[in-house]
């Protein structure tokens, strides 16, 4: 696949990568920073895009950082992250879940790394 | 191989995060068009800003005011962001929302989990402002509201741009450089410590917070 097509993100095109699956349900459970790792080597068989996945979350990305990478729609990462999640060939790293107020010590945690900045 | 000079195909060695990294937080810079947010995310970042999309089509616009775009299919939003490594453990996501403000609020997920929200105000044009500290306050977005500075920009009082702003008197307002790390950095500082009184104080978003000082 060249980087034309990556970069060519018509509709028809999001729709052959996606198999047609209705997005909505997919996405949920992913946030954009959804930490993913790769827990299987990309194999030849593969959709092109699963095994471009795997290949960069050698270390931990965030799903916003894979979209961008791929240069597809966020959306459409999180279907194909979720199809990568039920064959078990990653592993995911929730966020924190939404709350009315952050935890006190993960805040103390951001200011003092952002001290170090 | 990408040799047209855009975006890497994926992270290079110096940007790997460390495989300990377990948690990973964000808050999302907004403001009018041309106010410098994507300067601010470039000047935190430590890795080279990127960019991720999301496709919208018109059932996920809704009936929203959209006049001008009811005939596509479908709108793409485009979203700068960057990363700050907190710890071995936590890592920070900055957000900027370039353009096309209207949709920001579309984007199904974008301010759910987010610690906060930075406002990014140019003064000579506060007028861009209003929709967006409507929004947030709607949604119940906590914020700070920074103010670029901009060469140009009239030096008004502080306390003169809050009630401009119709800004209650417990969100911080802080001076800015979005071209400047140390002084971004600060921005974001002043988010996390005003979250923090928040967080340690439930009630002082009822009333003027008084360690939430400007920093500029």
């Amino acid at each position: 696949m060249s980087n034309q097509d990556w970069a060519d993100a018509n509709p028809e095109r999001l729709y052959v990568i996606s198999g047609g699956r209705d997005r909505k349900s997919a996405t949920a459970g992913f946030d954009l920073v959804t930490l993913v790792v790769a827990r299987a080597r990309p194999e030849p068989t593969m959709q092109p895009e699963h095994a471009a996945i795997l290949r960069i979350c050698s270390s931990p990305l965030s799903v916003a950082e894979i979209s961008a990478y791929l240069r597809l729609p966020n959306s459409l990462v999180t279907v194909l992250l979720a199809d990568l999640l039920a064959e078990r060939r990653i592993e995911v790293r929730a966020p924190v879940p939404p709350a009315a107020l952050p935890d006190l010590s993960l805040l103390e945690a951001v200011i003092h790394g952002l001290q170090r900045l | 191989m990408d040799f047209n000079g855009s975006e890497p195909r994926g992270p290079r060695e110096a940007e790997l995060l460390p495989a300990t990294v377990a948690t990973a937080v964000k808050v999302v810079i907004v403001g009018g068009f041309g106010v410098g947010k994507t300067t601010l995310v470039g000047a935190v970042s430590e890795i080279r800003p990127l960019t991720t999309e999301e496709t919208m089509t018109e059932a996920g616009v809704g009936i929203d005011d959209l006049a001008g775009v009811e005939r596509k299919n479908s709108t793409t939003v485009a979203m700068d962001f960057g990363r700050i490594t907190i710890s071995d453990e936590l890592v920070l996501y900055v957000f900027g929302t370039p353009g096309q403000e209207r949709f920001w609020f579309l984007w199904n997920g974008l301010f759910e989990g987010a610690l906060g929200a930075v406002v990014l105000v140019d003064t000579r044009r506060l007028e861009v402002s209003f929709d967006v500290l409507g929004r947030l306050e709607d949604r119940g977005v906590p914020f700070v509201v920074a103010l670029n500075g901009f060469p140009e920009s009239p030096g008004y009082p502080v306390e003169e741009l809050r009630a401009a702003l119709d800004l209650p008197h417990h969100v911080p307002i802080v001076h800015c450089d979005a071209r400047s790390r140390e002084s971004s950095r600060d921005v974001l500082m002043a988010l996390m410590r005003y979250l923090y009184d928040l967080a340690a104080r439930p009630a002082a978003s009822a009333q003027p917070a008084a360690s939430a000082q400007p920093v500029g």
